[in-house]
């Protein structure tokens, strides 16, 4: 009896799935269904979400992204665009500095030296600039060579040669971002105060910093160029930072979407601030008469500081992280 | 020669995960690595499906062009290699591949990556074929003995298919004929630029 009622039973539950199914007698199949015919096609999920996404039995997020088509356009960024971009950037920059040199040759000190000698920057200040140049040096040259090694190295060197290299090249990159994190750190505290805007920043730009008409517009410690390179390393830096520590982290949670817009925006920062640093660079050493002084001894000529900051020996006493060094009766000339 | 392909008939996968250990158990994959893996869409949920997925051995793979050592090779059959002596471990090829195959241990501090290993299509490495090195490295070299990658001939459903994309398309068009249905192979467009229609 008990028998009879559970084949009964599984009888009325057969039918109850094969009656639905002969319903839809249409598809041309031997059983005349098609059991996963509400089930979604790779094109719907992928035009919808843009990519495809499930559930699987390995505890990773990263495994259960079945597709998605978004590494082809990477590919495209970073084989087609991103040489360009680098390119014309650092390229182009070098062409343009050297045209500038050629015509205009390096900004002369006009007046004859004080034989005064005034300190410029600190011990500290000087320190954590090295060091954070040190640190930009590598990691500019190591970044380079993810993109344009293979392109320049690897035919001169051979695929063994050039592997090495890259393989220090990746960890020099890795580890010089901490010294480079805390450089821009210790930076952006040490010189906020004296690069905030101030109202003749707006007369220097439209002079250009009297590049061309070999005038100084007025400035006080940093000028509008240097606060411009101040805040480009301050934020820019930032940007490197933030973004190289989402790549060298691959946090879980970050799914392969968040990594490549990291590496869009790492790759395009880095090759703008390269090209940045190359007008520092050259600025601040065959670029400008007396400008290594500041940076390499801390002291300049007290005649190059009235030439070019005018207002910082005039009005602030020369004042450093260690206070005024002029008082303010001192005449300006 | 063969241009080698895998496709999944998602009709047929019970999400056995079959494939995922028989290739686990026969390259020694370490612990943490997969190198393929079964995807269900819509578990638990009308309409649900199951996808076995590894390294589609893609046309023009977005891996190789992005790899900053030029560290990936094309066999005759088609099928993707890379040399872990030439790799670096940087994870472009992670950010590129269309399909998460490419896998890194972690090798050092904060879980830096070390050399990338995937799906070899049982195909082993730069090493002469059947070496010790080779398989220390890269697993098994069953092409290289005329066989097959084995998740494809372990596959309970013969759900997933490898070897020559036209004779396995073939026997795609073949079933979905029979049965009047088929859902496509999933990630041919993507990684082949071309689909299979019965």
């Amino acid at each position: 009896m008990k028998s009879r009622m559970a084949a009964l039973v599984l009888a009325a539950t057969l039918a109850a799935y094969t009656v639905p199914a002969m319903a839809q007698n249409n598809a041309p199949s031997p059983t005349g269904s098609n059991p996963t015919a509400q089930s979604v096609t790779e094109q719907q999920v992928l035009e919808e979400l843009g990519k495809v996404k499930g559930r699987g039995a390995i505890p990773d997020p990263k495994e259960v992204v079945l597709e998605q088509p978004q590494g082809r356009e990477y590919q495209a960024f970073h084989e087609r665009l991103l040489p360009w971009i680098g390119g014309i950037l650092t390229l182009g920059m070098l062409i343009a500095l050297t045209v500038f040199y050629l015509m205009r040759g390096p900004i002369t000190l006009d007046e004859r030296p004080a034989g005064v000698r005034i300190k410029r920057f600190t011990v500290a200040e000087r320190l954590t600039h090295w060091m954070t140049a040190a640190s930009f040096i590598v990691l500019a040259i190591t970044g380079l060579n993810y993109v344009f090694g293979k392109r320049l190295l690897l035919p001169l060197l051979g695929p063994e040669a050039f592997s090495v290299w890259s393989q220090w090249a990746k960890f020099l990159h890795n580890a010089f971002g901490w010294p480079f994190l805390l450089g821009v750190s210790v930076m952006a505290v040490l010189w906020l105060k004296d690069n905030l805007p101030d109202r003749y920043d707006l007369e220097w730009l439209r002079e250009f910093g009297g590049f061309f008409s070999r005038r100084h517009p007025p400035a006080r410690r940093f000028n509008a160029g240097q606060k411009l390179v101040f805040w480009s390393v301050a934020v820019g830096g930032g940007i490197l930072i933030l973004s190289g520590i989402v790549l060298l982290f691959p946090i879980s949670s970050l799914d392969i979407g968040s990594l490549q817009t990291a590496q869009y925006v790492h790759a395009v920062f880095g090759m703008i601030m390269i090209a940045i640093i190359i007008a520092h660079i050259y600025i601040g050493t065959i670029g400008m008469e007396g400008a290594s002084d500041a940076m390499v001894s801390g002291e300049v000529d007290l005649a190059w500081a009235k030439a070019h900051h005018r207002l910082w020996v005039e009005e602030e006493g020369a004042r450093t992280p260690d206070g005024p060094q002029l008082g303010r009766s001192v005449p300006a000339e | 020669m063969a241009r080698m392909k895998f496709l999944c008939d998602s009709n047929r996968c019970i999400d056995c995960n079959g494939c995922v250990t028989a290739c686990k158990n026969e390259h020694d994959v370490p612990w943490g690595i997969n190198r393929r893996r079964v995807v269900t869409i819509n578990d638990g949920r009308p309409g649900e499906r199951s996808v076995s997925m590894a390294c589609m051995h893609c046309t023009e793979a977005p891996c190789a062009a992005v790899c900053p050592v030029d560290c990936f090779y094309t066999t005759a059959d088609a099928v993707v290699l890379h040399s872990k002596d030439l790799c670096i471990g940087c994870g472009y090829c992670f950010y590129a591949c269309p399909f998460g195959a490419p896998q890194y241990p972690r090798a050092g501090n904060f879980g830096s990556r070390g050399k990338m290993d995937k799906c070899t299509y049982c195909a082993g490495g730069p090493e002469p074929d059947l070496s010790k090195a080779e398989y220390l490295k890269y697993g098994r070299n069953r092409l290289a003995e005329g066989r097959l990658p084995l998740c494809a001939e372990m596959c309970s459903t013969k759900s997933l298919l490898a070897g020559d994309g036209e004779i396995i398309a073939q026997i795609f068009r073949e079933r979905v004929h029979k049965r009047g249905y088929g859902a496509g192979a999933w990630g041919w467009q993507v990684a082949y630029r071309e689909s299979v229609t019965a």
